[in-house]
Parts: structure tokens; C-alpha cells; sequence
């Protein structure tokens, strides 16, 4: 069978299987509808991802490694767009999008997060649409950083707790609403319930309306203020800086003398130079609010805010009368104890779920899983056992969200003939490895990643978006600085015929 | 794991980078270019899909011509001459 018939085959095999596991959801419990809907809007991002080769990595790695700007402009088209479909979703009260809380955090942990981006070779979603393309420095990436490693880093405890400034302590503790076995001890805990909650949230619309926007505020603040400006302007910038140069001297050539017109002629042939991201920009923004919107809508015929909440109905979840134990001095809180009350789902009956495209919480509740198989208890943590759960691997809805991102890539990629498996050698072990940690070290602080921490935020009128994107940006730099050093002295060595 | 660099005739040269994720091959194309002189032509042999449109787009903004391209196997070539 040739290359290409053996992949057509492949797509379709995959495809169907994803069909199949559906269909058996399905006939299982209505319920579980809510989780094959992120399966496929995350099959459809992936098979996006990829045809677009759509990386956050790429937007500012590329541009200061090689001075290519069509990942930033691609991100920048998908942003303007994902904003006005936001946008008209929150002015219909049809929208899951909140805020996160504002501080220095989202910066510090946004350069994070860009160094690791860098060395891993993608971002967090970047990373999965490369395994469905059969990369294996990102299925190092994914499983070692950004899930096992993600894990630990929210359940340390320790010496750790002694970082802890005593106010953050103290104000975990002072919350009664969450069992104490979860805030006595560990660092992320007392960051999160005693840092990060007490910080303000912000989205523009709301500051712009005093407190209670509508339809205008959504489209002037959230939307062209907050995403639509400012990507404007970035694609402006980026066009004067490393796109105008080649096209103006042609133009020179042509025409002779310069004006605003031919500028405006530069910019949309910066944003048509790759067809196909910039086509990836507008669909994936259309996309990511449509997902919005069916999550929303799923919510709302069901009646419930949280999938967690289907999981109990389904008796998998929260045991009601057991609950108060959780809270008693004197509850042992072993995994076993633990998981005997809350099944699937946290004390306060939820698990993760997002409402719209995100990468990493789920990843590090994969690391979790893993790791209490092998007997870690991750349940007496905030992270886990307050916030998102640990849900069976196959009742995790986000978690099916990211398989769809590798199989919808995976299919692509077979469909374009550009599937190969290439398992990583020599220094991509340490790249990988050390990027993905750092992305998962980046991406918890912030309580998100490329995608939830900038992506969705910046287009959902929260300022930390870009706090966190100018980090991402800034680590991008210290990254490519170190590989453009790296890769000299290699070539020094490598390539003595030069 | 070495990247392979060979020259292969008179103003030739093959870089192959297969099994390098990105940045690495949009980067050592951009440095052996830089070595290269005007003219002389460059063969990229790689495997990371996503680096094909940064090194197209590369070429495109720095003036270089890509003569070929192709795809086998999930291997990638860019046939690229230095403008």
C-alpha cells in the first residue's frame, strides 16, 4: 500500500474510533454528551493546530530567531475575532468566561512559562497537536513536565511551606469553607487560598460600566479595547520592525516613491504571507467561541454549572451525607478516606471544567492520576482536592478535550502525509524535559497557560492576559537568546567545513 | 544527536536537521544561509512539519529563492539558493 493510501486509512481509522467511543458514551448516560462535546471541539482544534501550524511558541520565538512574523499575526487574527464572538456571548448572558485574579504573579509566571516554550519546541497547546504529528520530545513535554511535574509542584509541601510569607498562611487559614486538612500545609495551597483569591478581577467592560455592563461595554471594553486595540497595534509594530523593511524596498523598486497606501499594502501582505495560519486565526477564533457558547448551552438544559455536578447525578461524585465528615478535627484525611466521600469530584462538588478551550489543568490532573496510583494522596491539596478533582482518566472531560487536540492533529497531519513518529535523541531528552517542567511551573501560578492564561483572557476583556503575554514574550526572548548561543557553538563544532 | 552538514558540490551544500523540533531547524537553515554566499544553493532535509512555513516565510522576507520543494515520508525538503 503506498504512503499515502496507508495514511487516509489511518485518518479514518482514528476518526471512526473517536466516532465509536462517542456513540458508547452516549448510550452509557445522556449525560456524558457534555464530555464528547470537548472531544470534538477538540478534535477540531487540532486538526486547526495543525493545518495552521499554530503555535504560541512560534509567535515571538519566531521573530526574534528568524524574523518571521506569521505566527504572531495568526494569533493576533484569531484574537480580534474569538473577542467579538466573546463579546456578543457575554451580552447575551451565554458566556463561561471569568476573570482571573489581577497581580505580578501572571507576569513572573508568563516568563516561565515562555523560556520552557521555547526549549520544549512548542507551547502547552503546541505541544499536543506535535504529538498527534508523531513528536516525541513533546510527549516528553506533556507527560514528564507539564503533567507529572505540574502535579508535584502543586503538592509540595515541606521546606517549601517555609517560603510561604505567614500572611498568605494566615489568610488560607481564615477561610472556614475549605477543610483544614487541605490548607495546613503546602505551599501552592497558602499561595492560591491566601494570595492569589485576595487579589481584585477585572474584565474592561466592567470597570468601563461601574459595575454592571451590557452589550456596549462588551463590544467597546472587552472586545476593542482590550483585544482589537492592542492587536492592532501589535501587528503594526511587528510590521514596522521586521516586515516592512523587505516589502518597501521592492515596492521602492516598482513605484518609486512610498505612501500610506502602500503601507496598508505591506501590513495585509504580512497577514497574507501564510495563508493558511492566518485562515487558522479566523476559523479558530470563530471555533473557540462557538465552544463557548455549546458548553453553555449544555449547562444550561441540564442545569448545572459544573460537569461535576452531572458526575454526582451519574454516582460517581460527592457523598452529601457524608460531606461534614470532611470537616471534622479529627477526619484522617488518607486518599482512601478522602476518595470514599468525594468519588470523582472535589468538596465542593466540581471537577475541571473550564467551559472553553484550556490545556494544562487537565495535563496536571493526568500527573495526579498517575500519581495516586501509585499511592500519592493529591486529594489533600487545594489544587486537586478543592479546585478541580481527580476524576477516572475516561470521566474527565478536559482531559478528552486534550486527546481530541492529539487525534484531531493526528488525523490532519496523516491526511497531509506529514505524520512521523520521531522519537527524541541526545539533548531534545533534556529540552523536552526541562521545557515541559517549566511550562508546567508556568502555567500553575498563573492558573493557566498560553491558551488560558493569555489566549482566552485577552479576548475575554481580562487584562491579565496580556500581563501574562508580555512574560510569555519575555521568556521567549531569554529562550531564543540561549538557543541562538547554543546553536553557534555547535555549528562551531558541527560544521567546520563552512 | 548531530545535525548533518555536507557539502555536496561545487556551491552546494545539504543540512539535515531531521529530528529536530522547532527552533532548531528554522535556526541552523538561518545561520548556514548566513554562512553561504550569494548564489551558492542549500538542500534542508527535515521532519518538523511547522518549520517548512517559517523557513519558506524566511526565505520569502530575506530575499533567497526556494528552487524545490518536497515531501516523502514525513521527511521534508527545501531547496533554497541564497539571493
Amino acid at each position: 500500500m503506498d504512503e499515502e493510501r496507508r495514511n487516509t486509512m489511518w485518518a479514518f481509522i482514528i476518526t471512526g474510533a473517536l466516532i465509536l467511543i462517542s456513540l458508547l458514551y452516549y448510550s452509557v448516560n445522556i449525560y456524558y454528551i457534555y464530555l464528547i462535546v470537548y472531544i470534538w471541539f477538540g478534535f477540531a482544534y487540532g486538526m486547526m493546530l495543525q493545518y495552521g501550524r499554530f503555535c504560541f511558541a512560534s509567535a515571538s520565538r519566531d521573530l526574534f530567531a528568524a524574523g518571521v512574523p506569521r505566527m504572531a499575526v495568526g494569533i493576533m487574527i484569531a484574537l480580534i475575532f474569538f473577542s467579538l464572538v466573546q463579546a456578543f456571548l457575554a451580552s447575551v448572558n451565554m458566556s463561561t468566561f471569568h476573570p482571573a485574579p489581577f497581580g505580578i504573579h501572571m507576569l513572573i509566571a508568563g516568563t516561565i512559562f515562555g523560556i520552557g516554550m521555547v526549549l520544549a519546541g512548542g507551547c502547552a497547546s503546541g505541544s499536543l497537536y506535535k504529538i498527534g504529528e508523531g513528536n516525541g520530545t513533546s510527549i516528553l513535554a506533556v507527560i514528564f513536565g507539564l503533567s507529572l511535574g505540574q502535579a508535584i509542584f502543586v503538592d509540595l509541601g515541606g521546606v517549601f511551606d517555609k517560603l510561604v510569607p505567614q500572611s498568605w498562611a494566615e489568610s488560607a487559614r481564615a477561610k472556614a469553607w475549605i477543610p483544614s486538612y487541605i490548607t495546613q500545609s503546602g505551599w501552592f495551597d497558602q499561595y492560591l487560598v491566601g494570595y492569589v483569591w485576595n487579589k481584585p478581577q477585572y474584565t474592561i467592560a466592567k470597570l468601563i460600566s461601574g459595575g454592571h455592563p451590557k452589550a456596549i461595554h462588551y463590544f467597546i471594553g472587552n472586545s476593542f479595547i482590550n483585544a482589537i486595540l492592542p492587536a492592532v497595534i501589535i501587528l503594526v509594530l511587528v510590521y514596522i520592525k521586521w516586515a516592512r523593511k523587505g516589502f518597501i524596498k521592492k515596492r521602492r523598486k516598482q513605484k518609486g516613491t512610498i505612501g500610506l497606501g502602500d503601507e496598508l499594502a505591506g501590513i495585509w501582505a504580512m497577514i497574507t504571507a501564510s495563508k493558511r495560519t492566518s485562515l487558522m486565526g479566523v476559523l479558530i477564533g470563530i471555533t473557540a467561541g462557538i465552544h463557548i457558547l455549546a458548553i453553555k448551552a449544555m449547562q444550561v438544559k441540564f442545569g448545572v454549572n459544573n460537569f461535576g455536578q452531572l458526575l454526582t447525578r451519574m454516582g460517581h461524585g460527592l457523598d452529601f451525607s457524608a460531606r461534614a465528615k470532611l470537616y471534622d478535627p479529627s477526619f484522617t484525611a488518607t486518599l482512601s478516606n478522602i476518595k470514599k466521600i468525594v468519588g470523582d469530584v472535589t468538596v465542593g462538588n466540581t471537577v475541571f471544567d473550564p467551559g472553553y478551550w484550556y490545556i494544562t489543568s487537565q495535563e496536571a490532573q493526568f500527573g495526579a492520576w498517575i500519581l495516586e496510583k501509585l499511592g500519592w494522596n493529591m486529594h489533600d491539596n487545594m489544587f486537586f482536592g478543592y479546585v478541580n478533582g481527580v476524576p477516572e482518566l475516561w470521566r474527565n472531560p478536559a482531559l478528552w478535550m486534550s486527546l481530541g487536540i492529539i487525534f484531531g492533529s493526528m488525523v490532519m497531519a496523516r491526511l497531509q502525509n506529514e505524520f512521523r513518529f520521531k522519537w527524541p535523541k541526545g539533548e531534545l531528552y533534556v529540552w523536552g524535559i526541562l521545557g515541559g517542567l517549566l511550562m508546567g511551573f508556568g502555567s500553575r501560578p498563573s492558573l493557566g497557560c498560553n491558551i488560558g492564561a493569555f489566549f482566552i483572557r485577552a479576548s475575554g476583556g481580562d487584562p491579565n492576559g496580556w500581563v501574562y503575554g508580555t512574560g510569555m514574550v519575555l521568556g521567549a526572548f531569554i529562550g531564543v537568546k540561549f538557543f541562538n548561543w547554543w546553536t553557534e557553538r555547535k555549528m562551531a563544532k558541527e560544521m567546520e567545513e563552512f | 544527536m548531530a545535525v548533518k552538514f555536507e557539502k555536496t558540490g561545487d556551491g552546494t551544500y545539504m543540512l539535515d536537521v531531521c529530528g529536530y523540533v522547532c527552533p532548531h531547524p528554522q535556526i541552523y537553515t538561518k545561520k548556514s544561509l548566513e554562512k553561504m554566499k550569494e548564489g551558492e544553493v542549500l538542500e534542508v532535509i527535515f521532519d518538523n512539519p511547522s518549520s517548512k512555513e517559517t523557513i519558506m516565510q524566511m526565505c520569502e522576507q530575506m530575499g533567497h529563492e526556494i528552487l524545490e520543494e518536497k515531501t516523502e515520508g514525513g521527511k521534508m525538503m527545501l531547496k533554497i539558493e541564497k539571493g
